[in-house]
């Protein structure tokens, strides 16, 4: 009854989405004045009919109805309450019901909440939105329908695949989508504002919240994604540049180049069709990274099923949206009126300069993922890992790195680097970058044999971080608007990762060695020892664990217990990695198998500061929410202002009537 | 450094964005001809061998009886055969959880010698994440190969 329930909702939701599309295109038209009211009420309905519908289907999955095709394919009756609940995504059917819930529900808010925006522009904007929306209702109900019943209920759920069975996984998949996909209201905004011509600073004001929203829950998914590969994948690394990885990435750096170009639109109404353009390639950037990983045209963890079908599907909608908005923005590109201009040594200069990095970088992640698809269609296998993406993508990063420690010194407009305003910024990035260049100078002394990169990280983070609270100087802390703390935390946090980042691949150490118990191992400044290995149980799995005593230099022991588990249904393996975390480093203990000769395999690695990594995602994002909350915040302020005002005149044309 | 004209501004912004671009293009381009892993079958690798310590990938079927554990207890050695030719391959770490005999696998690593040595190990994880070469390798060749092997 429920899957039913659901998959009626779902069509009234659909036919909702065409009605948007149908009355934002009338609405347009000035014989159609009259049903502009109809647009914001559907968008509403079809936000609340959606979220209705997957709540039918996380209540399937929470009650495990078996006779439900897809939760009998990805659940088990005695799987836990949370990967119960995780399960609902945890596939392709329910993720893309979850992606068409939160664009409805997106799309739903903002009209609800959006004020500022012309009426026409808001409109066409959520006419977009229900056009984008409509393509991923189709895929949904025509090809992946959720709530497929069995002909027969089947006894016993298959259960979920073992490597999602993870607790910081339940809501990986959930973070990444509502970044993802809450940038294509930044999509529908810049197809809105072209429909309309209508590209000034008010749009920019308009879209950058909704930006920042989808950046910091993207942020927060990278971040979290990362830390996850990391411990649970025990190979130790934090980044594999997997293809999965890589399309998360990619809408973040497009994210983060329109966030900047959205903030000169908005104070100084310039680059206003590149700040379109970028609205249109960073949602395109969510689609083509969802074509790569559902798909499964390429491997990996999250591919759930190869189904040439949806493949092809999903790029029929790719080619529509992204080819459409692209058409849409040749045609109008010109007519967008020229943007204030500035002078090369400018905020706005700076920005650009960022924007084009991102973009550099953006491209070489982009050609690097989809390379190997190139040579596959040519008849040669390759594939493309850290040895590309590291260096070359450093050739963008870093020039944009350097850059960054000045651009929030600059005015906007013009400024200069002579004379006496020239010596305020000047004098203290010359301190910073002096700092740089002494760390560069004592890595390449004390470890000569640390590569170039780590090196030049760890003397970029060192001068990046003071060089980040410089925007703050000669100015009262207390009055500082959130948004400038906001910028001051997201650079910091990226000074941080980097500093993470660079001191983990210059200084880890690895030891790797076949144990038995009373054995004893060095590994960096720690002395593991293996005390024993045993059974233990879960509720859906048997492990073997080691403890395993780890002393930092002589102190008193921390216990570890590194895990194989095996899990029964569906039957698998993973290896749980141990951590033991200090303030400058982490103990990572990986526990392999044993033998004939009765010795243990083990894996240690010391991480000297590899936690800043995550440390730094975290600031980032805290970043992020601090300048959203600023942004809100003062909205707020203007629409209780504005309604003051009103209410005064109102009252005074009131008693000015009286006589 | 004043201040260009407006209807220049647009201009040179838009040459350098392409420039950027064009850059990133030729870079990524160049780097991959040098960078990229590619993969190969034992037959292939035996046939024409890629340069010594080029990183490359290697896949096929472990064969029976042909893993020999070293003394240090972490290094193993093996044979991956595609049932016309077979390369022997080191590695030293932890195998993943399916590597078997008698199983796919792929090898990232290089020829060092006649010996492939391997920084990493992909196995067929389960049904639904099978490495892609992998995936391939077991319609066409690897059915005679565990036909012949079991």
């Amino acid at each position: 009854m429920i899957a039913e329930l659901g998959l009626a909702v779902l069509w009234m939701a659909a036919a909702l989405a065409v009605l948007q599309l149908v009355s934002g295109i009338l609405a347009l038209r000035p014989e159609g004045r009259q049903i502009a009211g109809l647009v914001r009420p559907v968008a509403v309905m079809q936000g609340v009919l959606v979220a209705a519908a997957f709540a039918a289907l996380i209540t399937l999955f929470l009650t495990t109805d078996l006779s439900v095709k897809l939760v009998a394919e990805n659940s088990h009756s005695m799987k836990p309450f949370i990967f119960k609940l995780a399960g609902t995504w945890g596939n392709h059917e329910g993720s893309m019901l979850l992606w068409v819930t939160i664009m409805a529900v997106a799309g739903g808010f903002v009209a609800l909440v959006e004020k500022r925006l012309p009426e026409n522009t808001l409109i066409a904007t959520l006419a977009g939105q229900a056009f984008v929306s409509l393509g991923f209702y189709a895929f949904l109900l025509l090809s992946s329908n959720p709530f497929e019943r069995l002909a027969e209920p089947a006894p016993e759920g298959a259960g979920l695949n073992p490597l999602l069975q993870d607790v910081g996984l339940a809501f990986h998949p959930p973070t990444l989508y509502v970044g993802y996909v809450g940038l294509s209201i930044a999509f529908s905004f810049a197809i809105g504002a072209l429909v309309t011509r209508d590209v000034g600073p008010a749009f920019a004001r308009a879209m950058r919240p909704w930006v920042l929203g989808a950046w910091i829950f993207l942020t927060l998914g990278i971040t979290a994604g990362s830390y996850w590969a990391y411990y649970t994948l025990g190979w130790g690394g934090w980044w594999f540049w997997d293809p999965v990885e890589n399309a998360s990435l990619m809408p973040w750096l497009a994210a983060t180049a329109l966030l900047h170009s959205c903030s000169v639109l908005a104070s100084r109404n310039a680059l206003k069709a590149w700040t379109v353009m970028l609205g249109v390639i960073a949602f395109s950037m969510s689609m083509v990274g969802t074509f790569l990983v559902r798909s499964g045209i390429l491997t990996s963890v999250h591919a759930f099923a190869v189904d040439p079908e949806r493949g092809s599907f999903i790029l029929a909608l790719l080619a529509i949206y992204i080819g459409g908005a692209l058409t849409l923005f040749a045609l109008r590109a010109s007519t967008v009126t020229e943007g204030a201009r500035f002078s090369f040594v400018s905020r706005e200069a700076a920005l650009v300069f960022n924007n084009v990095m991102l973009c550099g970088i953006l491209g070489i992640v982009l050609v690097g993922t989809l390379y190997p698809l190139l040579t596959e269609a040519m008849g040669v296998k390759v594939s493309v890992g850290p040895p590309y993406f590291n260096p070359v993508s450093a050739v963008f990063a870093i020039p944009m790195m350097l850059v960054m420690g000045v651009g929030p010194l600059l005015r906007w407009r013009q400024d200069s680097f002579e004379g006496k305003r020239g010596g305020r910024i000047t004098l203290p990035v010359g301190l910073c970058a002096l700092l740089s260049a002494a760390v560069l100078f004592g890595v390449e002394l004390m470890a000569p044999r640390i590569g170039l990169l780590p090196a030049l990280g760890l003397a970029i983070a060192a001068g990046l971080a003071p060089a980040s609270f410089l925007p703050l100087r000669g100015r009262n802390l207390r009055r500082t608007p959130l948004s400038i703390w906001g910028m001051v935390l997201g650079h910091f946090g990226i000074a941080v990762a980097l500093f993470g980042m660079a001191s983990e691949s210059a200084f880890s150490t690895e030891r790797l060695a076949a144990m038995r118990p009373g054995d004893v191992r060095q590994v960096g400044p720690y002395t593991v020892k293996l005390e024993g290995i045993g059974p233990v149980a879960g509720p859906n799995w048997t492990a073997l664990e080691a403890t395993v005593s780890a002393s930092y230099e002589g102190a008193a022991p921390a216990i570890l217990h590194p895990q194989a588990r095996t899990f029964s249904n569906p039957p698998g393996n993973r290896t749980e990695s141990a951590l033991k975390t200090r303030w400058n480093g982490q103990l990572y203990a990986v526990l392999g198998e044993e033998g004939e000769d009765g010795r243990w395999q083990m894996r240690f690695w010391w991480k000297p500061f590899v936690p800043m990594i995550w440390y730094g995602g975290a600031l980032i994002a805290l970043g992020g929410l601090l300048a959203l909350l600023g942004r809100v915040a003062a909205d707020v302020r203007r629409l209780v202002a504005t309604g003051k005002i009103a209410y005064r005149r109102s009252r005074k044309a009131a008693l000015g009537a009286r006589p | 450094m004043s201040a260009i004209k407006a209807k220049h501004q647009r201009l040179v912004l838009l040459v350098i964005a392409l420039v950027a671009l064009v850059g990133a293009g030729l870079l990524a381009a160049w780097a991959l001809r040098n960078q990229a892993a590619y993969f190969y079958v034992p037959s292939d690798l035996v046939a024409r061998p890629p340069e010594p310590g080029r990183a490359v990938r290697l896949g096929g079927m472990v064969e029976k009886g042909s893993i020999r554990r070293a003394a240090d207890g972490v290094t193993i050695d093996f044979v991956v055969g595609d049932g016309k030719a077979r390369v022997p391959v080191r590695f030293t770490g932890i195998t993943p959880d399916l590597f078997v005999e008698g199983s796919g696998v792929v090898a990232e690593g290089r020829m060092e010698g006649p010996t492939f040595v391997a920084d990493n190990l992909l196995a067929k994880h389960d049904e639904k994440y099978v490495p892609r070469e992998m995936k391939d390798m077991t319609a066409s060749q690897a059915k005679q190969v565990v036909a012949e092997t079991k």
